[in-house]
């Protein structure tokens, strides 16, 4: 398969990326990337389903959850908003470099890009610990005793609702966070094949669809940040 | 051999069966119609488990007391039946078995868009199979299939999280499948074969699909969520700890009510190319049947509180979902009118694949309107959990669903086989399925609208006589049923050659050989007509195209 004839420019049927069944290249691209699409539908609705189930606990304890999201760190989480907001400038500028035949420029931004997800992964790990720390992770430790707001006010909660808030944090972010884990994967094998050359200007289709899938993943936390970390902060 | 189908492959011998042998050769294999055949074999084991337990629960039935079992094995019993039927048999049934043999030859498509996601989608649906399995084999679940909160999270301590597990993994088998025929459908059409030209199969499979991607990842991050509150004891549906149990049916109902949807419409697409056939007519209203797919599927999907109405939703909520259903009965209406226009004037021959559409009609107008009987507000109120609601949604769900693939089965099978089946015994399976069925099931409407309720394994007295006649009726479907399992199994080596096209009939499908080599056909077909031209095609001409 990786045997590269890229250099015969006779008949598509000698590309090495064309499967038997389709008709020609651009059949091939055009599948592969509605494919993409629809399978990035499904993981809408698949996060969907937890938004769902957040706004309708927000709004049924609107007090807890307001107190407790107040307890994420809004720093980290702006900080890692930026570095998902790099990473996604990465992406773009590795499926530039493959269409422009970059290879080494390819493998440079997919590397990056493998960083920076690792990065928001190191950052998470942090907030987690923190939550641990602090016993906001549900289950028998924990615990919702000092429900403080930013000005020092206590805040009249239910421990009960507040860990319902922490279950959907740890789940919406836990849930996030498995994809960031398959995207930075995923990526790290892109990158070796691009450095093996397997991909050119005429096929690129695993870069650009994997692009597709990092820049959902991007758009989920995107949604993510203000609902968990932000909404409740205006006094 | 096949001498015939031969005739018509450019490499003698090599049609997609004997094209590899071994059990390597079917196990990796990543040709449509292979992974269609090891669908058949996985769907017919479960369909078998499904049918051992349900005959279980009317063996039990069969008393007013309890006598074979107690409740709790009765529980356990009325679960596995639904689960593997639902998850492990309607839900893949027809898409899997014959829209994967199917949608590539009626396109004229080598294959699917994504033959490796397919195997494994097929790989994940055995996963699940066997989780279930193992989960019925030690000890098995007793929340009925629909793992309602808090008891299926709070107190039940039966394996839900296994179940949940292999409906989970079920669940993406049956999404890769969607998205497989949406691409499919979308990039892979032979030149000519417009959208206005497309069998009206392939559009039920269309709508199906839609379903299957929109809907499945929402029951899939539901199971999550109650695992999950399960395994760490939150309460994320507990109302003791702030969470909600309707949330979860809404969530629960938002896929599992269309999923009735993904069952029935592959079976109405079966029914639409069986009926054109058989009364050597075009079809009536090619529009109307073609997007009133895609309206079931879209309305369908508006529809699912219906199943809450005495869950504590609000009024208003109850009378909008109330309408709604009444709404979607519309589309399927309407392809019940046009099919039977379509028998209008037709040259109608009575082939056992007719016999079943005409079964299919008659059923699932008795189940389609028993639905509309349960949209109705106060009726559903006097109705819920009681016989009335298993009646109705087994005319729809068995009658509907299994005429349309037993007839798809028996219409197809010289195609998959390349084998004729014997037509007297399947005659007298489609008769023993269609009287066994009404025995088992219309003396259920009775029993429910007069106040059995459902899920219980002990009833009064006065109920027996209907039950018993359930329960004879009953048998006579499961004879009905097994039936063809053997005679099929029995074609493979003793029915007669099938000829490319036995039906003169008008497909894709079957302008190539029988069985189809593994690329589908030798030269890539250009469509240059429209779907169900029977008005064109000369009674007789159809014998197999020679090369």
């Amino acid at each position: 398969m990786a045997d590269s004839h890229a250099t015969t420019v006779e008949h598509e049927a000698h590309n090495p990326a064309l499967l038997h069944h389709f008709a020609d290249a651009k059949q091939q691209k055009n599948a592969a990337s509605l494919g993409m699409w629809l399978f990035l539908v499904t993981e809408i609705m698949f996060f969907g389903g937890m938004f769902c189930v957040y706004l309708v606990y927000r709004l049924n304890h609107f007090n807890a959850f307001a107190a407790a999201s107040q307890q994420l760190s809004w720093k980290l989480g702006m900080f890692n908003t930026a570095v998902l907001l790099v990473s996604s400038v990465t992406v773009v500028l590795a499926v530039k470099a493959a269409e422009a035949g970059k290879r080494n420029q390819l493998v440079f931004y997919l590397v990056a890009t493998v960083l920076l997800g690792l990065t928001f992964l190191g950052v998470k790990t942090i907030e987690y610990h923190d939550k641990f720390v602090e016993h906001y992770v549900p289950g028998s430790t924990f615990a919702f005793d000092k429900p403080f707001d930013d000005n020092g006010q206590q805040i009249p909660v239910n421990a009960n609702e507040a860990q319902l808030y922490f279950s959907l944090y740890f789940a919406m972010t836990g849930m996030h966070a498995l994809h960031m884990i398959i995207g930075c994967g995923l990526f790290g094998v892109l990158a070796v094949f691009a450095w093996k050359g397997r991909y050119s200007p005429g096929y690129f289709t695993p870069i650009e669809n994997a692009g597709l899938y990092w820049h959902l993943v991007d758009l989920i936390w995107i949604y993510l940040f203000p609902l968990l970390y932000l909404i409740s902060r205006h006094s | 051999m096949a001498t015939e189908a031969m005739a018509a492959n450019q490499a003698p011998g090599s049609n997609y069966l004997t094209n590899g042998h071994g059990i390597k050769s079917w196990l990796l294999t990543t040709d449509h119609k292979r992974i269609a055949i090891l669908y058949l074999i996985s769907v017919s084991i479960f369909f078998f488990l499904g049918g051992l337990f349900a005959m279980f629960i009317r063996l039990e039935l069969l008393t007013p007391q309890g006598d074979l079992m107690q409740a709790d094995t009765y529980n356990k019993v009325f679960t596995m039946h639904g689960m593997i039927m639902v998850f492990f048999f309607l839900i893949p049934v027809v898409p899997a078995v014959l829209g994967n043999f199917l949608v590539p030859l009626m396109i004229g498509a080598k294959d699917l868009a994504f033959p490796r996601i397919n195997l494994l989608s097929w790989y994940l649906y055995v996963i699940g199979g066997t989780l279930i399995l193992h989960c019925m084999l030690t000890g098995g679940v007793d929340t009925g299939w629909t793992f309602y909160t808090p008891f299926s999270t709070a107190f039940t301590n039966t394996k839900i999280i296994e179940a949940g597990l292999a409906a989970f993994i079920a669940g993406f088998s049956s999404i890769f499948t969607g998205l497989n025929f949406i691409v499919t459908i979308h990039r892979m059409r032979a030149p000519g074969l417009t959208w206005d030209r497309l069998p009206l199969f392939i559009w039920a499979n269309y709508a199906t699909s839609l379903i299957m991607i929109l809907g499945t990842p929402v029951v899939a991050i539901t199971i999550v969520l109650v695992a999950v509150e399960r395994l760490f004891h939150l309460g994320i549906f507990d109302p003791k700890l702030g969470g909600d149990p309707i949330l979860f049916q809404h969530l629960f109902w938002f896929y599992s009510h269309p999923a009735v949807y993904i069952m029935i419409l592959p079976s109405m697409g079966v029914i639409s190319e069986l009926i054109t056939c058989f009364s050597r007519k075009r079809v009536f209203g090619y529009k109307f049947i073609a997007l009133s797919s895609v309206a079931i599927a879209v309305i369908g999907f508006l529809v699912w509180a219906h199943h809450m109405f005495v869950a504590g939703i609000s009024l208003y909520a109850a009378m909008i979902f109330s309408f709604l259903t009444f709404f979607v009965g519309v589309p399927s209406a309407i392809k019940v009118f046009n099919w039977t226009a379509t028998l209008y004037r037709g040259s109608i021959s009575y082939a056992t694949p007719m016999l079943y559409a005409f079964g299919f009609i008659g059923l699932f107008t008795i189940g389609g309107l028993t639905g509309l009987f349960l949209a109705t507000l106060g009726i559903d109120v006097h109705v819920t959990d009681t016989y009335f609601v298993v009646a109705h949604f087994h005319y729809v769900m068995v009658g509907g669903v299994l005429m349309g693939y037993l007839g798809g089965m028996h219409f197809w099978w010289p195609k998959i086989s390349g084998r004729m089946y014997p037509e007297g015994w399947a005659k007298l399976s489609a008769l023993l399925v269609f009287v066994g069925f009404n025995l088992t099931f219309f003396p259920q409407f009775i029993l429910g609208y007069v106040g059995m309720p459902r899920r219980y394994w002990q009833y009064p007295p006065e109920f027996q006589v209907l039950n018993v006649l359930s329960t004879a009726g009953a048998s006579v479907l499961a004879v009905g049923y097994l039936l063809p399992m053997i005679y099929f199994l029995w074609s493979l080596r003793y029915g007669p050659i099938a000829e490319a096209n036995p039906w003169n009939a008008a497909g894709l499908e079957w302008k190539t050989s029988s069985p189809p080599p593994t690329f589908n056909f030798d030269e890539t077909p250009v469509v240059t007509w429209e779907a169900y031209n029977y008005d064109e095609i000369p009674p007789k001409e159809m014998e197999v195209p020679v090369g």
